[in-house]
């Protein structure tokens, strides 16, 4: 029988939507349902889980993400589990953990699709930043899966009973690679990748102080702040805030393009949004083509008008 | 220092595509540059070359006979010597690793093997850490910053929400550089013609020792997205403007 594992990642004591997204998707595929986790939190989290036959609770892995030790743990599950497939939301730590066990079971990844089918192991993936899409098919023993967020509902389908709770030792290896420190983003700051909102901008900010003006509408929306690739090049924002083909493709409800023209490179990073609002001065910029809806003016004008109407109607 | 940089040759990121057969991009007419986080990569390999006396760079590329174009590039960015696999099939990430490594070996034991975060043709952003699993050493992707020294390799990953990991490797390893790592040069004229006098050495898999099984996985088919309908123009003063858009994107797109 097919067994899907999906790995959750845990954030403030809760299971992160984009995990509950993939789970979601495992649930209404074939076969049985087994979450992994690495969080300490296991047994609080198995009560939010019904349906889902087994959680495995890995435990001696230590704080820090360690490469070396939970690859070789997820692999070691995998083989004694006999798990068919793996799967989770496509996230910083999914990038790193599964071309690795991948490469250790010479088995087939697919990275950030947004549609998986789990009974024809089909799974379809942008590819060229999205200008394209490709369907692949996975045809390995072992067949891992990465999910874009915000692509699936996060509903878990209702099921009884709870996982049986069963932990699982970090795997004792040589460590090859340390992770010393992480250090933190700053505070409150909402990533990107998994954002329903993102407000960005573009040349048109002009300098890195008229930042501020988005990060005030951001805070508003609770929405992420980005920036075309002209905005980064110039220096008026960091890289991790790149949106494009050469930076972070995102996939928001909502996204604000705010002096942005609309090259294909920074269209393609961010055309899946459900609604794209694009504010800019110019008339003929590329981006009104692609917006929803689109505002012709001043952005050191409009955005603060912007500000206000929401902060009436939000509070309102 | 052996040092290595494994580049792709990808269309270029302003280039329109469109599918042919079914589950290939067109290729006639499109413009081939080398993938863009290959560039930081490439630009790393040749700063660690100049700064330690005696060091090498060998670029590796694995692709058809046009990938070619890419060493071309990395010679004349100043890497010391180029290797192409030269494979026209679709080959799984795991072959490619394989094959990549096997080129390697050709070359004696490397001290450090760099390369972009993942090429953005396929967008995988998996080949880095897949070659340091099928090379037994250690691989961090999405590096932005890299200091060698003493054995080890300092690098320093953004991860999520601008937080930013620092992680020790042993030498050997594996870089996937990405961008804010440096920046890279362009060729000079006299690169460029130096570049020209190099010979590139070329192996097929076979010659590698390298069997290619049947990829474990396969693209059936290619297909361009939906395009959006284009949108509308909220005319009007500023504010009546903004108050209406605010009203759409509550009562029509309900995103609000």
């Amino acid at each position: 029988m097919s067994i899907t594992a999906v790995l959750l990642e845990v954030k403030n004591g809760t299971i992160k939507k984009a995990s509950r997204e993939a789970l979601a998707l495992a649930m209404n595929g074939p076969g049985q349902v087994a979450a992994v986790t690495f969080a300490a939190e296991a047994a609080d989290l198995a009560a939010t889980l019904p349906g889902v036959a087994t959680l495995y609770h890995v435990t001696g892995a230590g704080d820090v993400y360690q490469p070396d030790v939970h690859a070789a743990t997820l692999e070691a599950l995998i083989k004694e589990k006999g798990i068919t497939t793996l799967l989770a939301a496509h996230s910083g730590r999914s990038r790193d953990l599964f071309p690795r066990v991948a490469a250790r079971l010479g088995a087939a990844l697919v990275t950030d699709c947004v549609a998986i089918n789990l009974e024809e192991m089909c799974a379809v993936k942008p590819v060229y930043a999205g200008k394209l899409l490709a369907r692949m098919r996975a045809a390995a023993p072992v067949n891992l899966f990465t999910l874009r967020p915000n692509v699936y509902p996060a509903e878990l389908p209702a099921g009884s009973g709870n996982p049986e709770l069963v932990a699982v030792t970090a795997a004792d290896v040589p460590v090859r690679s340390r992770v010393k420190e992480v250090v933190a983003g700053e505070a409150g700051k909402i990533d990107l990748t998994e954002a329903a909102v993102i407000v960005s901008g573009g040349r048109a900010m002009k300098n890195k102080e008229n930042f501020a003006l988005l990060q005030e509408l951001a805070v508003v929306m609770n929405a992420g702040v980005g920036a075309s690739r002209a905005a980064v090049d110039a220096e008026f924002a960091e890289y991790a805030m790149q949106v494009g083909q050469t930076g972070k493709v995102v996939n928001p409800k909502l996204y604000v393009a705010c002096g942005i023209s609309g090259a294909i490179q920074h269209f393609v990073g961010m055309k899946t949004s459900k609604v794209i609002v694009a504010i800019n001065k110019d008339p003929e910029a590329p981006i009104f083509k692609k917006a929803d809806y689109g505002i012709v003016g001043d952005l050191f004008e409009i955005v603060p008008l912007l500000k206000a109407e929401l902060e009436q109607t939000l509070n309102g | 220092m052996n040092i290595f940089v494994c580049i792709k040759q990808v269309p270029d990121t302003e280039a329109s595509l469109s599918v042919e057969g079914g589950c290939k991009v067109r290729e006639s007419g499109l413009k081939w540059v080398v993938s863009p986080y290959d560039e930081y990569a490439l630009e790393a390999a040749v700063q660690l070359k100049e700064k330690t006396a005696g060091s090498t760079v060998t670029a590796i590329t694995l692709g058809p006979a046009r990938a070619d174009g890419v060493l071309r590039t990395a010679l004349a960015m100043g890497v010391s010597a180029a290797v192409h696999v030269e494979s026209e099939a679709d080959l799984d990430h795991q072959t490619i690793a394989r094959c990549l490594a096997a080129a390697i070996k050709t070359c004696g034991e490397p001290d450090i093997i760099l390369t972009g975060k993942q090429a953005i043709d396929g967008d995988a952003g998996v080949l880095p850490l897949f070659l340091g699993e099928v090379m037994n050493i250690p691989a961090a992707n999405g590096v932005i910053a890299l200091e060698v020294a003493d054995g080890v390799a300092l690098a320093e990953r953004e991860i999520e929400g601008g937080a930013r990991e620092r992680m020790e490797l042993n030498l050997p390893c594996v870089i996937g550089a990405t961008k804010g790592l440096n920046t890279p040069r362009y060729p000079s004229i006299m690169g460029i013609m130096k570049a020209k006098k190099v010979e590139v050495k070329k192996f097929t898999p076979g010659e590698l020792q390298v069997d290619v099984p049947e990829p474990v996985l396969k693209v059936e088919t290619l297909s361009a997205p939906e395009e959006k309908a284009p949108g509308r123009i909220i005319e009007g003063e500023p504010a009546d403007a903004v108050r209406e858009l605010v009203r759409l994107l509550r009562d029509e797109a309900k995103v609000l």
